[in-house]
């Protein structure tokens, strides 16, 4: 084989598995759920491919609340998560010392637990009279009939809490892999402690923050389980619907087109967001 | 970011130094990336090609054996195995550290062996596993499931996915059975399926909280209760006992009930008073003090009254109260068919009725098991505990669901009431 003819050729070769890898994991399926949301039918009789394409709309319109709020929930939590985070992913980074690995581990600890046991528990401790409000109520702080579970509150609690270890993570590597003498320098060149943080600490952490929010964000508005498990009358996100629809229902069309939505719409965030807040420009706007 | 150091000075024109250098690095990408968008767009243009000529996904209708089919002679040519799989809910057979004595005792007198397993969680999702599966023909790898009456039970017998039973090998039943779970609305005559237990969905309160007397279920739209009060999560559920609270008999219901009771439950919703629509967790919640006052179903709250929770106390309100059965029946393809009837004429014999009703607490289908019970069992609280064997008084307030005629009645049941609980 002459040497023009391999370099033509090897890129394709290399990139081989990853083109089929992308195109069985993730074109194929998602040619498929559009092929099913654009079908009509019931379970008993089956589906049919109609080009139902109004199944969109109706869809958005039928349960805007439910993305709007799902988008709600997982913004805030998103947001909660990194300003609950930083600081300590911070701390580790630049004070841990020899302990680092360790306070990491402990950290994530909690988290070896699964998912649905440790949103179960957040129920027993946040009960009406379970041991956080039954002693606060017993020492009059706050009224009786006070309540945390069932209200947006505890959803977006649980989805924060279980979101910490996927901004830490980013985060703690991020500040890291930060070299103390551009700390230093900025020092000698008179920066106030929050100069630094602000020109060198921050701008140089740009990378974990983003990926610590994109990782964050997309599993958050898209989670059911907190708020099937802590929610109440007026909870229900999207992820909700789709299970319903799906699980209980058998209305793949709907379920699909939900999902689709869904999907489309969080790429199309993420697609703004990298542009507009990509690590880069990120970089430079805050620096 | 160019972290590399290995920038490529520009020259003034803006024209790079290295042309070399800049080739190399993109021609290649340049060319993957060409080469994986072709890729993509043939696996696109295949997959959709196949998408379309599939043209659909295959609906259960049919897919069940033919009518006609002779079950009479098929039964006489089938012969016991020796053994078979059952699948039931958690927590559903006597237990001791030694497993189930009356499936342990079964197994002594028949040479029968079970394997028991407690793999259903809910109607649902249990239904969503196995209906592919029958859909495509084959056997689901059980003998004997249990199903409670409502939407999926009815598809598995409009569907013919259920063999029907051989009435000749369970004279137990007809001997033993109680009135009230013979012939059920849902499946008239016992064809495919006879009753595991059975359990009314009433109203619980707790009586610390609540000291007035509870009757109806308009009860549960008092302003009093507000934020107090656990609706469960099931439409059917739901929406049957919102049209018991407006005197209207689900059994024989019509769209325009449904949407009475449904106006009916989202003013509930929409007041506050609900606190929340509940799975299985409203016994928690009622236990915890999370609600006062909940829907409930009669079994749950007697293991709580048992387990020391004596403030509980279990309603049947003036307007009636919803009786569900959770049925046994065979599933098409099942491999093991008279070991699976054997067991069923066994399991409504009184005395092993009395072991399974002492040790699960719902109602039991066969009222002889009472003196036994009483008697031999030395459970007194159990044998006299109206919510294990109703009075009579009581049996005539049970009230029977509506039954979906077909897929579309449903849809419109679950695309009324849905809403409510996902709002």
């Amino acid at each position: 084989m002459s040497t023009k003819l391999r370099t033509a050729v090897v890129p394709y070769l290399l990139s081989l598995p990853a083109a089929v890898w992308l195109g069985a994991f993730f074109v194929l399926p998602l040619l498929t759920i559009l092929g099913v949301s654009l079908m009509t039918g019931n379970s008993i009789d089956g589906f049919t491919l109609t080009w139902n394409f109004s199944i969109f709309g109706d869809a958005i319109s039928t349960y805007a609340t439910q993305f709007g709020r799902s988008f709600l929930y997982g913004g805030i939590s998103t947001a909660v998560a990194l300003v609950a985070m930083y600081p300590v992913a911070y701390w580790i980074a630049f004070h841990g010392g020899r302990f680092k690995s360790v306070l990491l581990f402990l950290l994530l600890l909690p988290f070896f637990v699964s998912f649905v046991i440790r949103i179960l528990a957040w129920q027993f401790i946040l009960a009406d009279d379970g041991i956080v409000l039954g002693a606060l109520k017993s020492i009059g702080l706050i009224p009786d009939q006070t309540h945390v579970l069932s209200t947006p509150f505890a959803v977006v609690a649980g989805l924060t809490y279980d979101a910490l270890p996927f901004m830490l993570l980013p985060l703690y590597v991020a500040l890291q892999r930060i070299d103390q003498s551009h700390v230093e320098a900025a020092a000698d060149l008179y920066a106030t402690a929050a100069d630094r943080f602000r020109s060198v600490i921050l701008p140089l952490s740009a990378p974990g923050i983003y990926a610590g929010i994109v990782l964050v964000a997309i599993t958050n508005i898209g989670d059911y389980l907190s708020a099937s498990i802590l929610g109440g009358p007026s909870t229900t996100m999207i992820g909700n619907i789709i299970q319903t629809q799906y699980v209980n229902n058998a209305n793949y069309p709907i379920a699909s087109a939900l999902a689709l939505i869904l999907m489309v719409t969080l790429m199309l965030a993420m697609a703004v967001y990298a542009r507009v807040f990509g690590t880069r420009t990120l970089q430079e706007h805050i620096g | 970011m160019t972290g590399n150091g290995e920038q490529v000075p520009a020259s003034p024109a803006g024209r790079p130094a290295r042309p070399d250098l800049l080739r190399g690095l993109t021609e290649p990408r340049y060319s993957r990336r060409r080469f994986v968008r072709g890729a993509a767009g043939l696996l696109a243009a295949g997959s959709l090609a196949g998408a379309l000529s599939a043209c659909g996904i295959a609906g259960t209708r049919d897919t069940g054996w033919k009518d006609g089919f002779d079950w009479e002679s098929w039964w006489s040519e089938q012969s016991k195995q020796g053994t078979f799989d059952f699948a039931n809910w958690p927590l559903y057979i006597d237990r001791t550290k030694d497993g189930s004595p009356t499936l342990n005792d079964f197994s002594e007198k028949y040479g029968i062996t079970v394997n028991y397993l407690p793999v259903i969680q809910d109607n649902a999702s249990f239904f969503a596993q196995i209906s592919p599966v029958l859909q495509a023909g084959q056997s689901i790898g059980y003998d004997m499931v249990v199903i409670s009456n409502g939407w999926q039970l009815t598809q598995m017998i409009k569907n013919h996915w259920l063999i029907p039973l051989d009435h000749s090998r369970m004279p137990n039943f007809e001997r033993y059975a109680a009135q009230s779970i013979r012939s059920p609305n849902y499946d008239p005559g016992n064809k495919f399926t006879v009753t595991w237990q059975s359990g009314i969905t009433g109203i619980a309160y707790d009586t610390t909280s609540i000291d007035r007397e509870i009757d109806s279920f308009k009860d549960l739209w008092d302003p009093a209760f507000a934020g107090k009060v656990g609706m469960m999560a099931d439409d059917t559920e739901l929406g049957s006992i919102g049209m018991l609270a407006l005197g209207i008999e689900p059994k024989t219901s019509t769209p325009a009930d449904w949407e009475r009771a449904a106006d009916l439950l989202r003013k509930q919703r929409d007041a506050g008073i609900v606190r929340q629509y509940y799975d299985q967790s409203y016994i928690k919640a009622l236990q915890q003090g999370d609600t006062w006052i909940s829907m409930a179903w009669s079994g749950d709250v007697f293991q709580a009254q048992l387990s020391g929770n004596k403030n509980l106390k279990f309603v049947v309100p003036k307007e009636g109260v919803m009786f569900w059965q959770d049925n046994c029946m065979i599933p098409y393809h099942a491999a093991h068919p008279v070991d699976a009837m054997m067991w069923i004429d066994y399991f409504y014999r009184p005395e092993v009725q009395a072991l399974i009703t002492d040790w699960v607490n719902y109602i039991s289908p066969v009222p002889d098991a009472k003196p036994i019970i009483a008697d031999k069992l030395d459970d007194p609280t159990v044998a006299n505990s109206p919510l294990v064997f109703p009075t009579p008084d009581m049996e005539r307030k049970f009230v029977a669901y509506y039954d979906p005629t077909g897929v579309e009645a449903q849809l419109k049941w679950t695309s009324i009431f849905d809403p409510i609980i996902q709002s």
